[in-house]
């Protein structure tokens, strides 16, 4: 195969963003279906070899570095990108549908990006792109996408700082994988985590997410956080500090989802759950736990995409998103019932479903390696998103009490498109060598033997079994909880405001003292002429008010030194 | 053979050419006219740069007087590099300036101002080209008169404040400048700026020389207004015609800058190494302070153009920074952002004048909905606006690349942060714009349209070089490079 037959995936997205910008009617429908198609044709000819231009600031730029990494996660952010274009079909707003789609491009751009200058800039786009689709859902999201910028062009800040240091210390712009020991790779590491929800700043996500419109944030679950997974794969395989990361987040995520009442908040504290055990399985850096990492994030991107459509038709036809006031809906939406409920299972790991194939490659990867610690929190986290997802989400929405809501079920495209998800996770949990073909780091490893099944079979039985023991623990109110979110909104809104005083105040003054001292010197002046402005008297005292400052300044410097 | 005479040529046209431009009393002929030199300029300048680039330093001596008795115009690759970005401003605003200008002004001004223009750019372009201090004196006087004339011909009768203003204050700044000038003459003998800095290390009594180089130092400061002597620039260019807004932002405080560059390494180089008199201290710290607290500014700004001002104000701290580091990576970082930021910031003038156009002051608020009305207007400040942050892939990214490097390569890390976490400030004032034109709604009764061609065109062309010399860096980054290797003494 020749190079010049290499084209960049993300090209047909960001073409057709472009068009989607202006295109009415039957042609934005196209587009956006066949975009994303196009852009899954273009992934899966990028054969195992780099192209790219030469000569950019004296770099050799790769825009498209094919690989099974590559191939693997543009497999999945294709699909994604047309299962949420289905979704959105009839989403009026042009600016979310050709955001997204740019969105989306954005993403594909970092995974076969093979250096860290076009890393960085598919890295912007997804920022920006992603504001964009989360500004579109309307005025009550502009708060929320405002923090959500500033919290990504943080994190572009210091994976832009961290990236100049090590092209300066390196010489070199390849993308390879590193070892976190010098501060430039730490600020990058901490530039891929904020994507990645890592604590201490994870709050962007359940902050921005939910007010993004339900069309909208079906694509923010997959691409962001993902991305994030991809680069630490390929970046930092085996950082230890991944491991503990990870299991923060695993047990963060649970906590705060068991505490929510906003059905796409739990689900959003459910992303930083599922990303927390990738994390953890980048950590452990064996090939069979960087193979369980990817795969879990494929699955990952399917379920939480299926249950957030779920969650969205639910929007769409109550206009709630609050568990303490839905319920008994499988009455009215027995379609997205029966979907969102392939979704539980799918997250839950039960055999028979994606989830299933590839949840439990980290945990065996983990007690492969002796890790014993991460194997006992894994089990008992897997237990837990059983618990809440499992359970609380399709128990409060979908059956319980009788909320007296009868809504129907969405229009067909959405349908369509929660039932090709939710296809998708049974194919690939029936037929797993599907998946099994083509991973990543191509370890081999059968699901489906007697033990492994029993024991997630288990898991999910005491799951159930502790929900209904304590269901009215769980039973959802409509409650706030804190998050460290609250230390920007508040506490940094106040340092913000008082240091913007303070700038204007510092402002304020140096032009007032500018152009005081220029008057005062023009007047200094004219007496200076007046009586002679070479005199000896008049001479020094003018020339000090006329150096305005500066000059006396720099005469006092240049001639200490 | 003309071709012998082009640095003449290049500010003996557009000089001769304004008092003929007075004469043609029709705005349409004087605009045609002036129109015409500045092309004329532009193919001069670009004869010039080839020259350069392929023979090495050109020098013409005025009337054949052998320097440093006579007055020599002396071009190497920066300052052909300059001219190439003054001529190539002005041949790009003034297609734009008929329409803009005939909307602004009254038709009987409009003479004047293209009269006034034209000797704007000679004073530009001759304090670029000559090699003799005192020269660059009376060319900075020549551009600093007419600046002041096209200010105060502002719609808004606050112009005339501003244009006074800024006459208090770029009168100081060039009476700094002879002064220096002077003291640098009164222990040398010389004025030719190749000369001094030959003689610079003979000279014995070091204290004069040191006072003549603040002058200097803090003259030029204030003409291209580096914090805190910014004080005279956003009123000025808020208020003075689009046009002329364009125009200056984009050359004006750049060819102040290359002075700077000129004092700073050529002549004063050899003997007085900057870092010898703690001036990378000063002017980082005040870079600094400028990046930050200008865009901190800029943000609680409702007059969009006042916006522009005050992130010029931002942006020339980046170049003063790259001074300051006194590196060749940092240098190559001023030299491209001279030119990246000249394009990008006219950009942004142009556009912004198109809304003017219509609304009249553009405010925040007269930017509601208006991205539906001006579609092209929008997109192109949106691309604009990318290069000034910095985004990969736009021009104001290679300058920020270079200048992180540069401060990297000393180990400072903070500067670093500091320079990518400004462009956020630039985020969120470019954000304000876009929010306001994209996701508001418009007011009932909004009667914006698109700008005519005529406008529109010119301001593309700078929209399209903002994302052209991001992606294609051969001419922008590498002569910036050659030109910083030139200026820091090395073989050029």
């Amino acid at each position: 195969m020749t190079a010049s037959l290499i084209l960049p995936p993300a090209l047909a997205l960001f073409l057709g963003a472009a068009i989607l910008t202006i295109a009415r009617g039957w042609l934005r429908s196209a587009v956006m279906l066949l975009a994303p198609l196009a852009a899954l044709g273009l992934v899966w000819m990028v054969p195992d070899a780099s192209w790219g231009v030469g000569g950019y600031l004296g770099y050799d730029l790769v825009l498209v570095r094919g690989d099974r990494l590559s191939r693997w996660f543009g497999t999945i952010f294709a699909i994604m990108a047309f299962a949420g274009g289905l979704f959105a079909l009839n989403q009026e707003n042009r600016l979310e549908t050709a955001a997204a789609q740019a969105y989306a491009g954005g993403a594909l751009g970092v995974v076969f990006a093979g250096d860290v200058l076009s890393l960085f800039a598919f890295w912007e786009v997804m920022a920006l792109a992603s504001t964009a689709v989360i500004w579109s859902a309307g005025p009550e999201a502009r708060p929320a996408g405002l923090r959500y910028l500033v919290m990504h062009l943080f994190g572009g800040v210091l994976l832009m700082t961290g990236l100049a240091g090590e092209v300066q210390a390196t010489g070199s712009v390849a993308f390879t994988a590193m070892v976190p020991d010098t501060p430039a790779r730490w600020l990058i590491l901490a530039g891929f985590l904020i994507n990645a929800g890592a604590p201490p700043l994870s709050a962007w996500l359940p902050d921005a997410y939910p007010k993004a419109s339900y069309t909208g944030m079906v694509m923010l679950s997959a691409f962001t956080t993902k991305t994030a997974v991809f680069v630490l794969l390929r970046g930092f395989p085996g950082a230890e500090v991944l491991i503990w990361v990870g299991l923060f987040m695993v047990f963060y995520g649970i906590v705060y989802a068991l505490l929510a009442d906003d059905m796409r908040r739990i689900l959003s504290f459910s992303i930083i759950n599922q990303v927390g055990v990738m994390l953890t399985g980048i950590g452990v850096g064996t090939t069979l736990a960087l193979d369980g990492a990817a795969s879990h994030a494929f699955a990952s991107v399917l379920y939480t995409a299926l249950m957030l459509m779920a969650a969205g038709a639910v929007i769409r036809g109550t206009g709630r998103a609050r568990l303490s006031e839905l319920g008994g809906l499988f009455r009215s939406m027995p379609i997205t019932t029966a979907c969102g409920l392939i979704g539980v299972m799918t997250i839950s790991g039960l055999p028979l479903t994606v989830g299933f194939v590839t949840k439990a490659m980290i945990g065996s990867a983990a007690a492969k390696e002796n890790l014993a610690l991460v194997w006992y929190l894994m089990i008992p986290a897997a237990a837990g998103v059983a618990l809440y997802a499992g359970c609380r989400f399709s128990w409060f929405v979908f059956f319980q009490r009788d909320s007296g809501l009868r809504p129907p079920d969405p229009p067909w495209n959405m349908r369509l498109a929660m039932v090709f998800v939710a296809a998708l996770c049974l194919l690939l949990g029936m037929v797993p060598d599907l998946l099994y073909a083509h991973l990543p780091y191509a370890s081999i490893y059968n699901p489906y033997d007697g033990a492994h099944v029993v024991s997630q079979m288990q898991i999910v039985v005491f799951a159930a079994l502790a929900f209904v023991l304590m269901i009215g623990v769980l039973r959802p109110s409509a409650t706030i909880t804190l998050d460290t979110d609250w230390l920007y909104r508040r506490f940094g809104l106040t340092v913000w405001r008082l240091t913007s005083q303070a700038i204007w105040t510092v402002w304020y003054l140096t032009s007032l003292a500018t152009w005081t001292l220029t008057v005062q010197a023009l007047t200094e002046l004219r007496l200076a002429v007046r009586e002679g402005f070479l005199s000896e008297r008049h001479g020094s005292s003018t020339m000090a008010i006329f150096a305005v400052g500066m000059l006396v300044f720099y005469l006092a410097v240049l001639l200490i030194f | 053979m003309t071709l012998q005479h082009l640095p003449a040529l290049q500010v003996v046209v557009p000089l001769l050419a304004a008092p003929l431009c007075a004469l043609l009393r029709r705005p349409t002929l004087a605009w045609a006219w002036a129109t015409l030199v500045s092309w004329a300029a532009l193919v001069i300048a670009a004869l010039i740069l080839t020259q350069v680039l392929t023979t090495g330093p050109i020098s013409y001596w005025i009337g054949n007087w052998q320097p440093p008795w006579g007055i020599e115009y002396r071009i190497d690759t920066i300052s052909a590099f300059m001219l190439v970005l003054v001529t190539g401003i002005g041949a790009v605003v003034m297609p734009y300036a008929r329409v803009s200008l005939a909307a602004e002004l009254p038709a009987d001004r409009l003479p004047w101002y293209y009269t006034m223009y034209l000797l704007c750019l000679a004073g530009l372009l001759g304090m670029t080209v000559t090699g003799d201090a005192f020269n660059v004196f009376v060319f900075m006087e020549i551009a600093s008169l007419s600046s002041y004339v096209l200010i105060a011909m502002g719609p808004s009768r606050r112009a005339l404040m501003a244009a006074y203003q800024y006459l208090i204050l770029g009168t100081i700044g060039a009476t700094f400048y002879i002064i220096g000038v002077g003291f640098l003459y009164l222990m040398t003998g010389t004025l030719n700026i190749a000369d001094l800095a030959e003689r610079l290390p003979l000279v014995e009594n070091q204290r004069p020389i040191i006072v003549g180089l603040a002058f200097i130092a803090v003259g030029l400061s204030l003409k291209f207004a580096l914090f805190p002597l910014h004080f005279w620039l956003p009123g000025a260019y808020a208020y003075a015609p689009s046009a002329a807004a364009a125009f200056m932002a984009a050359t004006a405080t750049k060819v102040a800058v290359y002075l700077l560059l000129r004092f700073f390494f050529t002549v004063f180089g050899e003997a007085y190494p900057l870092p010898d008199m703690a001036i990378p201290v000063i002017w980082i710290g005040l870079s600094v302070a400028g990046m930050i607290l200008a865009s901190v500014m800029a943000i609680y700004q409702d007059d969009v153009k006042r916006m522009l001002a005050l992130s010029s104000v931002a942006q020339i701290g980046y170049i003063t920074l790259g001074i300051g580091l006194d590196s060749e990576v940092g240098l190559t970082g001023s030299v491209v952002h001279l030119f990246n930021h000249g394009i990008t910031k006219g950009a942004l003038f142009l556009l912004v004048g198109g809304i003017a156009l219509t609304t009249g002051t553009v405010t925040i608020a007269s930017l509601s909905g208006i991205a539906r009305r001006m579609p092209l207007t929008m997109a192109g400040i949106v691309i604009a606006g990318m290069s000034l942050i910095g985004i990969p892939g736009t021009a104001g990214f290679v300058s920020k690349w270079y200048l992180i490097l540069g401060a990297i390569e000393e180990g400072w890390w903070w500067l670093a942060a500091v320079i990518v976490a400004s462009s956020l400030l630039a985020v969120v004032y470019m954000g304000r714009i876009l929010e306001a034109a994209y996701l508001r709604p418009a007011p009932p009764g909004q009667e914006a349209r698109e700008m005519p061609l005529s406008m529109l065109i010119p301001a593309w062309i700078l929209v399209i070089g903002c994302v052209w010399f991001g992606l294609d860096t051969d001419l922008t980054a590498d002569i910036a490079g050659r030109a910083a290797h030139a200026l820091l003494g090395r073989a050029p």
